[in-house]
C-alpha cells in the first residue's frame, strides 16, 4: 500500500439489500488536494464518504487511509455529515456540538476539559460564530448550521477532512466564509474532499474531482478530467444546460 | 390531612416508591424520546406480560423479583426481536414495534388467560400487572427499584457524553469510534430495567407513559439536555406519587391510570404554557406580529395618503382611514397605539395625520426595515 496515498479506496461496492449503489469504485486521492465528488442524485456520492469512514459496511473492496485501515488513523480524519442528518431541535447550544469535535480524542467517558473548550471557541471563532456560542442551535439559520458543523470538524484537527455536501442550503456569505476556511486547511498541507453540487464552481473552488455515476466516470486534476465528455458520462442528458460552462 | 396520609406505612413506602420509580423512568425516559423511539417502551413492557406468566407457570411462585426477571428477559427477546427486524429487513421501526408488542401482548394474554381458567387459586393476583397496584409494594420492592434505579441513573451519567454524542449525530460519533451499536444496546437495556421495577406499580399496559410523558413535558420547558433529564425526573416523581397515593387512598383504583392521568394533567399545562414552546406563548407571538404588520401597513398608508395629496400634511378621518384598511378589523385600536408611539396625531376636529417622526418612520418601513 502507497503511502502517499491521502485515500487509496479499491474495488469498493456497496449495496443497500440487493441494490448496488456503489459499483467497483477505485478512488485513489493524493495527499494535500482539495477535490470534489460530483455526480448526479442517486449516484452515491454520500454512499462513497460514508463506506470510506466505514459508516456502512463495503459489500467488497478495501479502503487505506494513509496507507492503513481507517480504524487505526480514525483520528486523522474529520466528517462534516449533510447538515440534514440530525435533528436541529435537539436541546443543545452550539459550544456543546463544537465540543463534539473533541470526543474522539478523549475517548469513553472522559469530558472535555478547559483545553477543549478553548479549542472549540478558537473553531467557532474561525467560523465566524463568537456571538452564537451558547446560542441554542434551533435558533440558527441553515448557514450557520453548517458553520457549526464545520468548526466541530475543525476542533477535530484532522489531516483529511470528508464533507458531505457542505454547501448545500447555504448563503453566499456563509459558501465564500467556508471555502476559504477549506482553502486555508489545504494550504496548510490538509487534504479536503467534499461531495460538491454546483458543477459552475468546481474548477474556482477544487484542484482535483471525481465523477460518480454508481461507477467511478473520471478522477483527478480537474484541468484533466473536469472534461464535457466525461461530465456528460457522469450526468447522461442532464448536462446539456452546463455545457459552455464546464470547460 | 396530608400529615395523616404520610405517617401511613403502607402509603409511605408506595408514594417512596412511585417517586424513585418516576425518578428513574423519567431520566432515562428523555433518551427514549429524544432518540425517537418512544414506542419502543410501550413495545417492551407490553412484552413483558408473557415473561410474568411463564415465569409463575415455570416456578409456580408469585414472588415478585422471579416474576419481574421473567419480564426482563421477555423485555430484552423482544428488544433484540425489534432491533434486528430494524436492521435487517426493510420494515421500518414503527412497524418493527408494533408487530412485535401485538405478538408479545397477545401471547401475554393467552397464558394469562389460560392460567386463570386452573382451578386452583395460586394464580390470583397476576393480573394485578396489567394495570399496576402500589398498595402491594412491600419494603423489599422499594429496595430493589432504589437499587436499580440508582445504578441505572449511575451508568447514564457516567455515559453522558457518548449518549449525548450518539443521540445527537450517530453517524459523526461513529466515525470518531464510538460504537453507536454499543449505545443503542445499554440505553435499551436500562430502559428495559427502568420498565421493569414499575411493572409492579405501573402495569405493562400504561408503563410506558412513564417514560415518555414527563420528557415530553420538560422538552417544553428548557432547551438544555441536563436540565431537562432532571425535568423530567422531578415530574415523574411527582406524577407517581400523587397517582400512587390517590390509588391508596380510593379503594379499587388502579395505580397506572392514576399516575398516567396525573402525568397527562404535567404534559397539557406544559403544552399550553411553557414559554417559548407552548401554544399560549405561540400565539401571543403570532398575534403581536401581526398586530405590528397591520401598524406597518396602516403607517405606510397615511404615507401614500399624503403623498397622493402632493405631500399636503392633510389629516383624514379614521373612517376613511379605514376603507383603505380592509384588514384590520379596528382601525381605532390600530390608530390609537400608533399615537401612543407618537406617530400619528389627532387635529382639533378628531381627524388623523402622521407627526414628524411619524413619516420618518414610514420612509424607513418603506426601504425595508422593520417596526
Amino acid at each position: 500500500m502507497d503511502k502517499n496515498w491521502a485515500i487509496d479506496a479499491e474495488d469498493i461496492t456497496i449495496a443497500y439489500h440487493d441494490k448496488p449503489v456503489i459499483w467497483d469504485v477505485d478512488m485513489q486521492v493524493p495527499k494535500g488536494v482539495m477535490m470534489a465528488i460530483i455526480g448526479p442524485n442517486g449516484a452515491g456520492k454520500s454512499t462513497l464518504i460514508k463506506g470510506l469512514l466505514g459508516l456502512i459496511p463495503l459489500t467488497a473492496g478495501d479502503v487505506k487511509v494513509f496507507g492503513e485501515s481507517y480504524k487505526k488513523v480514525r483520528k486523522k480524519v474529520g466528517y462534516v455529515p449533510q447538515r440534514t442528518a440530525v435533528d436541529w431541535d435537539f436541546p443543545t447550544t452550539v459550544l456543546d456540538v463544537v465540543l463534539m469535535g473533541t470526543y474522539g480524542r478523549l475517548g469513553w467517558v472522559k469530558r472535555p476539559r478547559k483545553e477543549e473548550i478553548i479549542l472549540a471557541h478558537e473553531a467557532i471563532e474561525k467560523v465566524g460564530m463568537s456571538e452564537f456560542a451558547n446560542r441554542q442551535i434551533s435558533q440558527l439559520s441553515g448557514g450557520q448550521q453548517q458553520r457549526v458543523f464545520l468548526a466541530r470538524a475543525l476542533t477535530q484537527n484532522a489531516e483529511i477532512y470528508l464533507m458531505d455536501e457542505p454547501f448545500q442550503g447555504v448563503d453566499a456569505t456563509t459558501e465564500r466564509a467556508i471555502i476559504s476556511i477549506l482553502k486555508e486547511l489545504k494550504n496548510s498541507g490538509k487534504t479536503v474532499i467534499a461531495v460538491h453540487h454546483d458543477l459552475q464552481t468546481v474548477p474556482d473552488y477544487f484542484d482535483w474531482v471525481t465523477l460518480l455515476n454508481v461507477r467511478r466516470i473520471a478522477g483527478g486534476p480537474v484541468k484533466e478530467v473536469f472534461t464535457k465528455e466525461n461530465l456528460r458520462k457522469a450526468y447522461g442528458g442532464r448536462i446539456s444546460f452546463l455545457e459552455d460552462k464546464s470547460e | 390531612m396530608f400529615d395523616g396520609i404520610f405517617s401511613d406505612y403502607t402509603l409511605r413506602i408506595v408514594s417512596l416508591g412511585a417517586a424513585l420509580l418516576g425518578i428513574t423512568s423519567g431520566a432515562l425516559g428523555s433518551f427514549a424520546v429524544l432518540r425517537k423511539q418512544s414506542l419502543l417502551g410501550d413495545s417492551i413492557s407490553h412484552a413483558a406480560l408473557p415473561g410474568i406468566v411463564l415465569a409463575f407457570m415455570i416456578t409456580g411462585s408469585k414472588n415478585s423479583f422471579i416474576l419481574l426477571i421473567g419480564a426482563a428477559i421477555a423485555g430484552w427477546i423482544a428488544t433484540t426481536f425489534i432491533l434486528s427486524i430494524i436492521r435487517n429487513t426493510r420494515i421500518t421501526s414503527d412497524g418493527a414495534q408494533g408487530t412485535i408488542l401485538s405478538v408479545f401482548f397477545g401471547l401475554g394474554l393467552l397464558l394469562l388467560t389460560y392460567v386463570q381458567s386452573k382451578p386452583n387459586a395460586a394464580q390470583a393476583g397476576l393480573d394485578k400487572y396489567l394495570f399496576g397496584q402500589a398498595a402491594a409494594l412491600l419494603p423489599e420492592d422499594i429496595k430493589s427499584s432504589a437499587i436499580l434505579g440508582g445504578l441505572s441513573i449511575i451508568i447514564m451519567i457516567i455515559i453522558w457524553k457518548e449518549l449525548k454524542l450518539l443521540t445527537f449525530d450517530p453517524d459523526f460519533g461513529q466515525s470518531l469510534g464510538f460504537s453507536s451499536k454499543l449505545i443503542d444496546y445499554l440505553i435499551t437495556a436500562l430502559i428495559v430495567i427502568a420498565i421493569v421495577t414499575g411493572l409492579q406499580t405501573v402495569g405493562v399496559i400504561l408503563m410506558s407513559s412513564m417514560l415518555i410523558a414527563p420528557a415530553a413535558a420538560a422538552r417544553q420547558w428548557t432547551n438544555k439536555l441536563g436540565s431537562m433529564v432532571i425535568l423530567s425526573s422531578i415530574f415523574g416523581a411527582i406524577a407517581g406519587i400523587f397517582g400512587a397515593v390517590i390509588s391508596c387512598i380510593i379503594p379499587n383504583l388502579p395505580t397506572g391510570p392514576s399516575i398516567v392521568l396525573s402525568l397527562t394533567a404535567i404534559v397539557i399545562l406544559s403544552l399550553l404554557f411553557a414559554p417559548d414552546r407552548g401554544v399560549i406563548s405561540s400565539m401571543i407571538k403570532r398575534y403581536n406580529n401581526r398586530f405590528d404588520f397591520s401598524l406597518q401597513k396602516l403607517l405606510l398608508t397615511l404615507w401614500n395618503l399624503e403623498k397622493k395629496h402632493g405631500g399636503e400634511k392633510r389629516a383624514h378621518d379614521s373612517l376613511t382611514i379605514s376603507f383603505t384598511q380592509p384588514g384590520i378589523k379596528n382601525v381605532n385600536t390600530a390608530l390609537l397605539a400608533l399615537e401612543q408611539k407618537g406617530w400619528v396625531k389627532k387635529d382639533p376636529k378628531g381627524n388623523w395625520l402622521l407627526s414628524e417622526e411619524g413619516r420618518i418612520k414610514a420612509i424607513n418601513i418603506e426601504k425595508g426595515e422593520t417596526l
